[in-house]
């Protein structure tokens, strides 16, 4: 089933579609110069040993944000009926 | 006359910029500093078809707003500049993000090439691109390129020039942003056009473009206007409401998404891919590196690796300067009398130059080392590991780098440390980082440790030097803290940052990197660090003794003299005053410290008796033989001699030092420094230490009668201290911990003050002392409260 939940709760190797990016001003602007749009279809690559930052991949490039960050991102993404998440 | 084109070259970071600025142009390459700010402006030139093409590289941007000086740097440049062409490179497998950049290119209008780089990498990915299509929907023209080994280079060139000939206009395109923005950017574009005001360097629809984004720059600048200000500033205002009650969305983050749309558009058409997530070796590699266990292992043993690298690597370069040096102290020896001049050219000016060109084989290895971490990509894995906890302090990932080099594993340097803070893109963080390295235990503060440690704590050597290194990091990491809750405080900045693919650093760009860096640093730093070891040489020597000082020094010592030489055992054997000169050089030439006298003039009973001396100074009894028995007693009173004499020329020196500027200092600090436990003698060789650190156990040698210390051998001078009054081991750890974060020494002030402002490098002085001083009080009351450092 399809849902859009924020960055931050997406599992590792999880792909879906940017849908939202709620940031504004400055964390607002560098999120998106950095290549990050309503449309792009992004994967989580993995996170830093800490929990935090997380490495996103899109297309053919890597981008680090922290978790703060990934929570003003919104991913529709195709969960399984028996998700928590759901 | 030669036809000349100027073209801008502007890129993502990560696209190759740098790697195709250096195809183009090769080693003909001028740096210097865009006006008013420190952001490094390299230009190039580069001969094709009959024209001179010189090449401005823009700095690395990946947008053209007011918010970071890069970029109000790339744009006004082609504003007020107005180059020829902008040609940008982009990445190959990447277009649309790439493109975002190209996107506010074309909006300026400026006419704009597209070179696609990496090509090759981008096949290989699968990914098709139809340059064709491409070049008409973006209308702009398209080179494929692989920069790193040329292909494309030529065409490229080839391109600059067919474009420049049918000399295209300046041309905005029409992008749409959506209906409400459109009819927005329609009304403020009509307002500036009316106005007589605005100078036309700018095209209109784009400064309204500005103002809708709320860019402080352009908008700055027309509120200067009474009539049309208010008027602009009102539409503004209205489509903001308008956008976040309908959209929740601010113009800006509309302008933006359009942009993407604007590009997506395009690239959908063009660009083909068989893949959506590819893994590529790149990602391979950081299952390892950024492996929740391996990573953080892979990155200490890497770290202490670049870390060995500058230090190992420029051992034997920082010998040969030093040996360099040595000659030409020996050069002013030989050639300049004893005296004011001698003086003021070895302790003042070579001791100065040697201290700049010094660090230069390191400071060029470290940028080796860092140009490589930066080049490989893996400093941004760095930084994406560390940021968790670098981020509680105020600190980037990305200052561990500065911290290390300065001293971090403990012996480094602050001067290549303070340079390495360039990496860092916030100035808030890079300055907190920059003013805390001078806390780490850079090399020459080690003999300062190993003296006092040797002789007061000599059973846990290994204990304490430990200590002291987390000691330092404790300390840097709490002063960022401090710095960036008070005078540098500010939001954390938002974070995203690429990691970008790893790859081989090439070496033409490793060296050109490194050794660009480090010219600067020699030009920069070289005069103001000589000019300043000049007045601290001037400090530690006038007004130097009295004339009564310095006359009853030479009465003493005429009087030992004359004695010696009235001594009926010595009477047959010198005569005069000559003859000891005589004897004084052939004994110190056959103790091999000075080159040997000829040897025709010697009489041979001089001889003698300077090699019975040798024996006895040696305490070589055995090896006395029968001519040696007939000059004991002259060679003992000899030798008792040059001892006293020893001594006074030592007491001399102690009341010199005391009679300088530096020594008034001492005196008068002693006020503030007494709850530290510190008297003149300290306080002088912590002004000296001012010059550089390892100056403090020279100078405390001085000051308690030793002699000239060497700081590789600090024994004596441990014994003196562990016995002399008022020393033990609490104040030689409030001394230890006061060198650690005191002033840092001058190379690293006026390094402080290149990167920075004067200002931060006269707050680095205070807060340092500041810092160091709370510290030693507290460390010396505590300790004596418990009843330590009675003794």
């Amino acid at each position: 089933m399809k849902k859009v939940i924020r960055m931050r709760e997406m599992l590792k190797h999880e792909k879906g579609i940017l849908k939202k990016i709620s940031a504004m001003g400055d964390m607002g602007r560098r999120i998106r110069e950095m290549g990050l749009f309503p449309g792009a279809s992004i994967q989580i690559q993995g996170r830093a040993p800490l929990k935090d930052p997380v490495a996103i991949k899109i297309r053919d490039f890597v981008l680090t944000l922290r978790n703060n960050e990934a929570d003003s991102i919104f991913i529709e993404v195709d969960l399984p009926d028996n998700d928590q998440r759901l | 006359m030669k036809k000349k084109i100027v073209i801008a070259l502007s890129g993502n970071p990560n696209a190759g910029k740098t790697t195709a600025f250096n195809a183009i142009t090769g080693a003909r390459q001028h740096i210097a500093n865009y006006p008013g700010v420190t952001v490094e402006k390299k230009s190039g030139i580069v001969f094709h078809k009959g024209y001179e093409i010189e090449i401005v590289d823009l700095p690395g941007t990946y947008s053209l707003t007011a918010y970071s000086l890069e970029e109000i740097v790339a744009r006004d440049f082609v504003i007020n500049e107005r180059p020829d062409l902008v040609v940008d490179i982009v990445d190959a497998s990447n277009l649309d993000r790439h493109f975002y950049l190209a996107t506010q290119f074309k909006e300026l209008g400026v006419p704009l090439i597209l070179a696609l780089n990496m090509v090759d990498v981008a096949e290989a990915r699968g990914i098709k691109i139809d340059y064709g299509r491409l070049s008409t929907d973006f209308d702009a023209p398209v080179v494929p390129m692989v920069a790193r080994s040329g292909k494309g280079i030529s065409e490229l060139l080839d391109t600059v020039v067919d474009t420049f000939e049918k000399s295209p206009p300046w041309k905005p395109p029409a992008i749409s942003y959506g209906l409400d923005i459109d009819r927005a950017l329609d009304e403020i574009s009509a307002i500036i056009e009316k106005s007589n005001t605005y100078d036309k360097k700018y095209p209109a629809r784009w400064r309204a473009l500005k103002c809708l984004e709320g860019d402080n720059q352009i908008l700055g600048l027309l509120k200067r206007d009474p009539i049309c200000g208010p008027e602009i500033e009102e539409i503004c205002d209205n489509i903001i409401r308008h956008t976040m009650a309908t959209l929740e969305e601010d113009p800006e983050s509309i302008i933006a998404d359009h942009r993407y749309g604007f590009i997506a558009g395009i690239t959908k058409k063009v660009v083909k891919r068989q893949i959506e997530f590819r893994i590529n070796a790149s990602d391979k590699i950081d299952k390892v590196l950024t492996n929740r266990i391996i990573g953080p292992l892979c990155m200490i043993l890497i770290l202490y690796g670049v870390y060995s690298f500058t230090f190992w690597a420029s051992e034997i370069p920082i010998l040969w300067f030093d040996k360099f040096f040595d000659f030409l102290r020996d050069a002013v020896v030989f050639l300049v009398p004893e005296g004011i001049i001698r003086s003021l050219l070895i302790s003042g000016v070579i001791d100065g130059v040697g201290g700049v060109l010094g660090f230069v084989p390191l400071i060029l290895f470290m940028f080796f080392a860092i140009a490589f971490m930066e080049d490989s990509g893996y400093m941004a894995r760095v930084a994406y590991m560390l940021d968790r906890i670098l981020r509680w302090f105020g600190l980037h990932g990305n200052s561990v780098m500065a911290m290390v080099v300065s001293g971090g594993i403990s012996g480094g340097c602050a001067v290549p440390g303070v340079l390495a803070t360039r990496i860092l893109k916030d100035p808030k963080e890079r300055i907190a980082t920059l003013l805390v390295v001078p806390f780490m235990n850079c090399g020459a503060k080690l003999p300062v440790y190993a003296m006092l440690i040797t002789a007061f704590f000599s059973k846990d050597k290994a204990r304490i030097m430990f200590f002291l290194t987390l000691l330092s990091w404790a300390f840097a990491l709490f002063a960022a803290k401090i710095l960036r809750s008070t005078v540098l405080k500010g939001p954390k900045t938002p974070f995203v940052m690429e990691l970008p693919p790893y790859r081989a650093p090439t070496i033409k760009g490793l060296l050109i990197h490194s050794w660009e860096r480090t010219w600067q640093y020699i030009k920069k730093a070289g005069t103001v660090i000589l000019a300043f070891s000049v007045v601290l040489w001037a400090m530690m020597t006038f007004p130097g003794l009295s004339e009564e000082q310095t006359k009853d020094f030479e009465i003493r010592e005429n009087a030992l003299i004359q004695t010696f030489l009235d001594a009926p055992d010595i009477r047959g054997l010198l005569k005069n005053r000559e003859d000891l000169t005589t004897l004084d050089n052939i004994f110190l030439s056959m103790k091999g410290a000075t080159a040997t006298p000829e040897n025709n003039h010697i009489p041979p009973h001089l001889k003698d008796m300077a090699h019975t001396a040798i024996h006895l100074e040696n305490a070589d009894e055995r090896n006395l033989d029968k001519t040696d028995s007939k000059y004991v007693k002259a060679g003992t009173l000899y030798l008792n001699l040059r001892e006293q004499l020893r001594m006074i020329d030592m007491q001399k020196h102690q009341a010199a030092m005391k009679r300088t500027i530096a020594g008034w200092l001492g005196l008068k600090l002693e006020v503030i420094t007494k709850p530290l436990g510190f008297e003149y003698r300290t306080n002088i060789a912590l002004v000296a230490g001012f010059a550089a650190k390892e100056v403090v156990v020279s100078t405390l040698g001085t000051a308690y009668s030793l002699g000239e210390v060497d700081p590789e051998d600090t024994g004596s001078l441990s014994e003196k201290l562990r016995n002399a009054p008022g020393w033990n081991p609490l104040q030689a750890f409030t001394l230890i911990v006061f060198t650690m974060l005191y002033v840092p020494c001058i190379a690293t002030v006026i390094s402080i003050r290149k990167e920075s402002s004067m200002g931060w490098a006269g707050f680095s002085i205070l807060f340092n002392l500041t810092i160091a001083y709370a510290a030693a009080f507290v460390i010396r009351q505590v300790g004596i409260l418990l009843g330590l450092g009675t003794g």
